[in-house]
């Protein structure tokens, strides 16, 4: 129990701080960085939930794929060793002030609030379950959004494309 | 009985040829939409002549009686169950009448307008308009309620406004042609408060119930009286108001003169034969509404028709613009018509002065269309539109010297040409009737055959002006109508009328009353002989007559200073006490309270769209501190 | 439960980080920095998502399909989102938001 709580509150802390440097640092390539810490922790903790199968997409599309591909943007229009000037005071303020309010409220709201578990018997949300929920329809199946889900991605593939094509003038 | 359905076509060929050469006009060759224009109005009239020897000879009488056809009828605007407007075809003796004026007048006009139009700027606007004036006439010709009579009333005044501003770059057009459509206008304001008068007090719009002797519609409304004379008696001199307007009767005449500012073809049709016989067809449309349940509106008719009469005529002995001679004698005949109207009583013999009226409009279109298009040739071999400019043309134009000698001789009511049988049956009718019009028209008849006579011999003989180049004859297409008029001009008298036409539409036989007739051929014969004398050569007596009358034949020739009179009251009086502070009320009041709410909306605008920055962020801003307050707001606040 | 560890930790921790993606919307000027700052407000509500489903409804699998089509949509937007931003890059020289405001007044 006692690892347990210790490896959440390093993860935790790590997700946290991490953060807050990815949201602050004024360098963008470190700024991608601490982003893939941040998601590198996040994946330590579906562990901990015990969702393997998430934790390994999370690992693989989050910090493998998305990271990768902001890290070859930041190198396609920005020079690496480029250092952001600090943002506006007042702009600081506003989005302190929206963080921490929000913040305040969100924390102090789900404090109080009393959760209760269902006394349903948990499920081991293994790779046989989540394949056959994939494919399957009714109850406990996913096949309709799995298939939109893939609709969207080939749209979004093409209009990717479209979008970054260079045009060409004549 | 006879389908008489395919009438409706009659308005709807010109409308159709309105709408294509209107819209495509401009893509044609000016002869092309001048040909469609004629074709259309062609079918027009072969369908109109079809239907009067349908309805004349081929429709069953009732009891001896020509029928009032509802040939076709549409409910338009339903307002209640009862009250509603309908556009239909009504046909009937004068209905059917008016259809061959209009149609024949029409193509012929058309005709002519191809050689006289020839190499105008705007040729195939000018049909267009052509065909839009005919459809609107044709249609209140046919109108079976006195709400469509009124709409067409008002469209037919639209395309003369179009037509006489048809040279639309000269400021006296531009200006006559408003002045035609204001004064005809504010006529017609007395023509609508009529027929509200009238539809309210009857119940109806329709013709047939309106003027059904035996109906409800006549015998209501006879009984409430106002200042005098009863309700239905002043319900119709505000309708014969707006007829007045459209047939330039006395005072609201000042439009006609400056109407011929328009192309002459335009004045043959509109100012001569047709538009302005609308009134007198207005005044015969209801005419047992006037006999029966007001007499004395009837009276009213009368003497404005015999006042303009001689009015006109006298003015028309001055004039030197041989267009508006013709104007005035328009004025002066139409004003016969109406006397023709206004001596004649319900039904039957005593029914002459209405048939006589009917009549004389007939043979009025065909021979003061020729007048008119017979100066159009003038005008378009000479170029001027002074009879000082002209003399001597006989041998340069010898066809419209010919077919206008005989429109002057028919005017005069020289002996077996038309106008002689319409003009002297009205003239019986008042000799019967009212002895002292019949004087008045008497001493007209005179007054007409000199002026007429006078712009003969002006034109055609007189001295012999030198031109700049020397005056052709027109072409074919336009001396085509000439003689095709003067023709209907010499023979149209010999229908007999009487036995289509009459107040009740019972046939009835009339006869020429020699007793009327000598006397009104010597008075003719009087008239062409001083004005023989005075213009056959070019001499001084008729110079020193003028001028021993100076002051007077000065107000004559100024028109009695009318228009000076009307230009006085409008400008000086309406403008200064009426207008001007109506329309200081409109710029301060109503234009600066909807100005300053257009100022502070702008204001609040100006200040306001910072929000709209571009900056997204700041959207992003203020879309989550909106979500957190919300979210405070419904977590916290209001859900105790 | 299995893990020890109370819910409300797991739901500060990402509430901690989806206020630092807010904070880091509003105030980055870069575009791509944004973009990461919308990846971590993603991201922590994906852990909302798993927390829900494993401690309140462990018999049910909502709460994970739901991120894990969260995760492909967040793919998705990201390509869209660079491509645009290159767009950008192309037509302003530059993917500074301040800059990129002609959608206004």
């Amino acid at each position: 129990m006692l690892g347990n709580q210790i490896i959440f509150i390093v993860f935790s802390a790590m997700i946290v701080i991490f953060s807050i440097l990815t949201v602050t640092s004024r360098r963008i390539l470190r700024a991608a960085v601490f982003l893939l810490f941040v998601l590198i922790a996040t994946s330590a903790l579906y562990f901990m939930l015990n969702y393997q199968f998430l934790a390994a997409v999370q690992l693989t599309l989050y910090a493998g794929g998305i990271v990768v591909l902001i890290i070859f943007s930041v190198l396609l229009t920005s020079h690496i060793d480029e250092k952001f000037e600090s943002p506006a005071l007042l702009k600081k303020v506003y989005g302190a002030i929206a963080a921490i309010f929000g913040s305040i409220l969100v924390i102090t709201t789900l404090l109080n609030h009393p959760f209760v578990a269902s006394t349903d018997v948990p499920k081991d949300v293994n790779m046989d379950l989540i394949g056959k929920s994939l494919i399957s329809w009714g109850e406990q199946g996913y096949a309709l959004p799995f298939e939109l889900i893939s609709i969207l991605l080939l749209a979004a593939m093409i209009a990717a494309i479209v979008v970054a094509k260079k045009i060409k003038t004549k | 009985m006879t389908n008489f359905s395919y009438t409706v076509l009659i308005p709807l060929i010109p409308l159709f040829v309105f709408l294509f050469v209107g819209l495509l006009g401009h893509k044609m060759k000016p002869i092309v939409s001048g040909l469609i224009g004629t074709c259309g109005l062609l079918i027009a009239a072969i369908l109109s002549y079809f239907t009067a020897y349908q309805y004349f000879f081929n429709t069953e009488k009732i009891d001896g009686t020509y029928q009032k056809i509802l040939a076709f009828n549409t409910i338009w605007l339903q307002f209640t169950e009862k009250l509603h407007v309908d556009l239909g075809v009504l046909i009937d003796p004068i209905s059917v009448m008016m259809l061959i004026v209009v149609t024949t007048v029409s193509l012929m006009v058309h005709i002519y307008s191809i050689g006289y139009m020839k190499g105008e700027k705007g040729f195939a606007r000018f049909y267009a308009f052509l065909s839009l004036f005919s459809f609107s006439m044709l249609g209140l010709v046919l109108a079976t309620n006195i709400f469509q009579m009124y709409i067409f009333w008002e469209l037919v005044g639209v395309s003369s406004f179009l037509l006489i501003g048809y040279y639309y770059e000269k400021p006296s057009a531009v200006s006559a042609s408003k002045k035609a459509f204001i004064v005809t206008r504010f006529a017609d304001l007395g023509f609508l408060i009529g027929i509200l008068i009238l539809s309210f007090n009857t119940g109806t719009f329709d013709f047939i119930s309106l003027t059904n002797v035996n109906g409800a519609a006549i015998l209501t409304g006879a009984g409430a009286s106002f200042l005098g004379l009863s309700v239905m008696t002043w319900s119709l001199i505000f309708v014969f108001m707006g007829g007045a307007g459209k047939s330039a009767m006395f005072p609201l005449h000042i439009w006609l003169p400056d109407a011929m500012e328009g192309p002459t073809p335009v004045s043959a049709l509109i100012h001569a034969a047709t538009m302005v016989v609308a009134g007198v067809y207005l005044v015969a449309r209801l005419f047992p509404v006037y006999a029966i349940s007001a007499p004395d509106g009837l009276l009213v008719v009368a003497y404005v028709g015999s006042f303009s009469s001689l009015f006109a005529a006298v003015i028309a002995c001055t004039q030197y613009d041989i267009k508006r001679v013709l104007a005035f004698s328009t004025m002066s005949q139409i004003g016969y018509m109406m006397v023709g109207l206004g001596v004649s009583k319900y039904g039957g013999e005593a029914g002459l002065g209405y048939m006589a009226s009917m009549f004389h409009l007939f043979t009025h279109a065909m021979f003061k269309a020729l007048l008119f298009l017979g100066a159009g040739a003038i005008i378009h071999a000479v170029h001027s539109n002074s009879m000082k400019d002209m003399g001597g043309l006989r041998k340069y134009l010898p066809i419209t010297h010919i077919t206008f000698l005989i429109a002057c001789l028919t005017i005069a009511g020289v002996p077996f040409l038309s106008a002689f049988f319409s003009k002297d049956e009205i003239l019986t009718a008042a000799f019967h009737h009212n002895m002292p019009i019949f004087i008045v028209q008497m001493f007209v008849a005179g007054l007409t055959a000199f002026y007429m006579f006078r712009l003969y011999f002006r034109i055609f003989w007189n001295k012999d002006t030198h031109y700049h180049h020397t005056p052709h004859e027109a072409p074919i297409t336009m001396t085509f109508p000439l003689i095709f008029l003067a023709i209907a001009s010499i023979f149209s008298g010999y229908i007999p009328f009487s036995q289509f036409v009459s107040s009740d539409g019972v046939p009835f036989h009339s006869e020429l009353e020699w007793t009327v007739a000598i006397p009104s051929i010597l008075v003719g014969l009087i008239g062409i002989g001083i004005a023989f004398v005075l213009y056959k050569k070019e001499s001084a007596s008729s110079q020193k007559i003028a001028i021993s009358l100076k002051s007077f034949y000065v107000a004559i020739y100024n028109k009695f200073y009318f228009d000076e009179i009307y230009i006085f009251v409008t400008k000086k009086i309406i403008f200064n006490y009426i207008s001007r502070p109506v329309a200081w009320f409109d710029r301060h009041i109503v234009d600066g309270f909807m100005n300053s709410i257009a100022w502070v909306t702008n204001a609040v605008s100006f200040r306001i769209k910072g929000f709209q920055s571009g900056q997204v962020q700041q959207y992003a801003f203020v879309f989550v501190s909106s979500a957190i307050l919300l979210g405070i707001f419904f977590i916290y606040l209001y859900s105790i | 439960m299995n893990t020890g560890i109370p819910i409300e930790y797991f739901l500060v921790t990402a509430t901690l980080m989806f206020f630092a993606g807010v904070y880091g919307f509003v105030t980055r000027k870069n575009l791509i920095t944004m973009l990461m700052s919308v990846e971590l407000m993603l991201n922590a509500v994906n852990i909302n998502f798993l927390v829900f489903n494993r401690y309140l409804f462990p018999g049910q699998l909502e709460g994970h399909f739901f991120s894990l089509f969260v995760i492909a949509v967040a793919a998705a937007e990201a390509a869209v989102a660079i491509a645009l931003i290159i767009n950008i890059y192309r037509n302003f020289q530059s993917i500074d938001v301040e800059k990129t405001d002609e959608m206004k007044f």
